[in-house]
């Protein structure tokens, strides 16, 4: 597969996954605005805008841009902004872009699906937005970006373009956990407690929850109230939920191994070896060092592997292939 | 289709038989699906001058174009002679020069003109094709006769649309294709995939094809990814590809790898910054290099410009006779060249009614079409012709087939031309059918799609 195809591929999957992130967080900022007043809603409701623009790594540049956080900025901004590179006009627009300069290299209902996507935002305003209804819009972008997954798994031969659709998705889904874990426990410098503490506490973590699906997961999981403690481990340790680190960094060190073919050997190793520390490790002597140094370190390790892939695949140096 | 006002054409009969039987309504409904489907799958095409990015449809008519099985095998045999007297041209123009010290034709004309590449002189090429895939534009006169507009044999397009809506009629009217054998298209890929092995260099026995485009932001990027996919072969850009020892590589996940034929969408020009534009950032530097050296074989071959000129155009009949030895099966236009003193003074005195096309013009601009221009257009183009005569070549309107097409006011006849694509390589091989562009205004002549043309399916019937 050609290097530059590699690279467009790798990226539409990113755009996507951030996509249906963005939508996520709209959606839980949505909920809470709905709240009654008693529950600090405010406060909390302050917390998960500037908490979302957080998450997707563009609050400065909001603000930069709008003087007041309110409903209605936030809401252009994460869903029509051209300017902002993750709203989901952005995205959408970037992974059509990606899609169609590659379609050769993906399967046709996958180029259809994410160009009808496409043609939908395009022609959607402040206006459209508010006839058909924030959550309806929402739950259809959710729905096009796991309709492009299916339509990815059922369609899409299992080459390596499959392969770079995939390493695209699950860094940015295991960058997008750390962000949202890193937002809710860095600050606490210690490790996360074991009950929530207050109302305000409790709908910011069934925020989170919510923010990557894992809400009812947790229910069923652990069939308890909801903790810090047990939310942290959840989301780092358990590799049968689809959004944890570990079920994430399982993901690319399989794809990155199978596309190594026996090269690439230390880029291999980093992956293998923070999949299984993140797969077998127990929080506590992953978080002994405080839980912000933990996060930073897993989010510069996965920094270092997709540099490495980059290196090895993306921009080789020139060596004729045997 | 009609012989007369009251008379169908016999080729003509089931689909007006059907059209009888269908409403408007759903012929309405059918037409806004097809709209939807273009946009959906994304056949669109880009159009220059306006802001970048910005992506039309070609309109689509659901009224076929038919040809009769008797009439394509007169236009088949005639496309064959001409492509293989192209050919032989252009090998003669880099070689021997036959025809140029016969006399037949002027030694500046070729010698002189800017898309003759003497870069090519010396060269062999597989096979001595030079024009691979050819997209010859004919038109069908009052008089029954197929008449050559143009030949290209730089990088023809629009073969993308003689697929596609093909595709698009069958899912929307199948009935119409039960009703009569009407001859498949859909093989087209294979036979240019054939075409383009059939042409690598020497000795390679399993050769790697590769389509080069200028990019996405090309008004034909639709066509080259699609046809890159449809035949199974990677889409290239400049920037993908290097040569190192006189050898294409493409940059690959796994490492380099080699290249043996390029089919390249990108102008002669642009193709190599070491020999053609510094400053083209679309091409592969060494690129000549390896063409020279016989170790990538190139589709078109680089200078195949100079014989589809418009000044080159006149003499074609002529070569067919000098290098076949054969009469010439498909017609020329009457040409006035206006290099020629008598010439330019006829075609000034009768500008209203010519149509007049500077010689290295594509695309349908730079064009005067007399009949259908104001005064002050006639006189503006009068002016430019005086400035440089040697640049222009003048032809008479002809009267052209007209198909109904559906307009605002519903069906009405409209003017059609036809390019079927000729593919060269160890063979000559035709699919039957081809891009039928329809004038949407009324009497208009001219058809392209930059200038809003549209398009409709063309139907050969495998029996008159």
């Amino acid at each position: 597969m050609l290097c530059r195809t590699a690279s467009e591929l790798l990226w539409m999957a990113r755009h996507i996954e951030r996509v249906d992130n963005a939508a996520r967080l709209i959606d839980y900022a949505h909920h809470v605005a709905l709240l009654p007043e008693r529950s600090g809603k405010n406060r909390v409701l302050a917390q998960s805008w500037s908490g979302a623009l957080q998450a997707l790594g563009v609050e400065q540049s909001f603000l930069d841009k709008y003087r007041n956080l309110d409903e209605k900025s936030f809401l252009q901004y994460l869903i029509f902004d051209q300017a902002n590179p993750a709203s989901i006009w952005s995205c959408l627009y970037a992974a059509r872009e990606s899609g169609r300069a590659q379609r050769g290299a993906i399967s046709a209902d996958m180029y259809q699906d994410i160009n009808s996507s496409w043609l939908r935002v395009r022609d959607m305003d402040w206006d459209g937005l508010n006839a058909e209804g924030l959550p309806q819009f929402l739950d259809w972008v959710k729905r096009r970006a796991a309709a492009f997954r299916g339509i990815t798994l059922g369609t899409l031969v299992r080459d390596d373009a499959y392969v770079f659709l995939q390493i695209g998705t699950f860094i940015e889904r295991a960058d997008y956990t750390l962000r949202l874990l890193d937002m809710y426990f860095g600050e606490t410098g210690t490790q996360p407690s074991a009950e929530a503490d207050s109302v305000a506490e409790y709908y910011r973590l069934s925020a989170l929850l919510q923010a990557i699906s894992a809400f009812e997961t947790y229910r069923k999981i652990y069939r308890d109230t909801v903790s810090p403690a047990r939310v942290a481990e959840m989301l780092v340790l358990r590799s049968d939920v689809p959004r944890s680190l570990a079920a994430c960094t399982t993901a690319i060190y399989k794809s990155v191994e199978g596309l190594a073919h026996g090269k690439a050997p230390e880029l291999v190793r980093q992956c293998g070896a923070l999949a299984s520390e993140l797969r077998y490790g127990d929080m506590e002597s992953l978080l002994a060092s405080g839980t912000s140094s933990f996060l930073k370190s897993v989010m510069s390790r996965l920094h270092a592997i997709s540099d490495g892939i980059t290196e090895h695949f993306i921009e080789p140096t020139d060596i004729v292939a045997s | 289709m009609h012989a007369d006002e009251n008379t169908v054409r016999p080729h003509y009969r089931e689909f007006a038989n059907w059209l009888g039987e269908t409403s408007a309504a759903r012929l309405e409904r059918k037409r806004h699906e097809a709209d939807l489907a273009f946009h959906r799958v994304g056949i669109t095409f880009t159009v220059y001058g306006e802001k970048s990015g910005t992506e039309r449809l070609i309109p689509f008519d659901v009224v076929p174009r038919v040809i009769p099985a008797g009439e394509w095998s007169m236009l088949e045999r005639g496309l064959r002679q001409r492509v293989q007297t192209l050919n032989a041209f252009l090998k003669d123009v880099y070689g021997e020069q036959r025809i140029l010290k016969s006399g037949l034709i002027p030694p500046d004309l070729v010698l002189g003109n800017t898309q003759y590449r003497k870069e090519m002189c010396g060269i062999k090429l597989p096979e001595d094709i030079y024009s691979h895939i050819s997209g010859v534009d004919v038109v069908r006169a009052g008089d029954g006769d197929y008449y050559v507009l143009e030949d290209n044999l730089r990088v023809p397009s629009g073969v993308s649309y003689m697929l596609e809506n093909r595709k698009m009629m069958m899912r929307l009217f199948p009935e119409l294709f039960a009703r009569q054998a009407i001859a498949p298209v859909d093989d087209y890929p294979d036979a240019l995939l054939d075409t383009l092995h059939s042409v690598a260099p020497a000795g390679i026995e399993k050769p790697t094809v590769a389509l080069l485009t200028p990019g996405a932001y090309n008004s034909a990027y639709y066509e080259h990814a699609f046809l890159a996919q449809q035949m199974g072969v990677e889409l290239v850009e400049g920037q993908d590809l290097t040569v190192v020892d006189d050898t294409v590589y493409m940059r690959t996940t796994r490492g380099l790898k080699r290249i043996h034929v390029i089919y390249r969408r990108v102008d002669d020009d642009f193709l190599d910054p070491e020999v053609f534009r510094k400053d083209s950032m679309l091409g592969v530097p060494g690129l000549m290099r390896a063409y020279r050296a016989g170790r990538v074989n190139l589709a078109n071959a680089i200078g195949t410009g100079v014989a589809d000129d418009k000044s080159i155009y006149p003499y074609v009949p002529e070569m067919v006779r000098f290098y076949l030895d054969e009469s010439p099966i498909l017609h020329n236009v009457p040409t006035y060249r206006l290099r020629n003193a008598d010439d330019l003074k006829y075609t000034l005195e009768h500008l209203p009614e010519l149509v007049v096309k500077e010689t290295q013009g594509a695309g349908g601009y730079g064009m005067l079409v007399g009949p259908a221009s104001t005064k002050a257009q006639i006189e503006e183009f009068r002016a430019r012709i005086l400035a440089n005569p040697a640049g222009y070549i003048a032809q008479p309107t002809l009267a052209l087939s007209t198909c109904p097409t559906f307009v605002e006011s519903g069906l009405a006849p409209r003017h059609i031309d036809l390019r079927p694509y000729v593919l060269a390589g160890k063979e000559v091989r035709i699919v039957p059918g081809g891009l039928t562009r329809v004038a949407l205004t009324a009497g208009s002549l001219v058809v392209n799609s930059s200038q809003g043309g549209g398009t409709k399916d063309t139907w050969i019937l495998e029996a008159d």
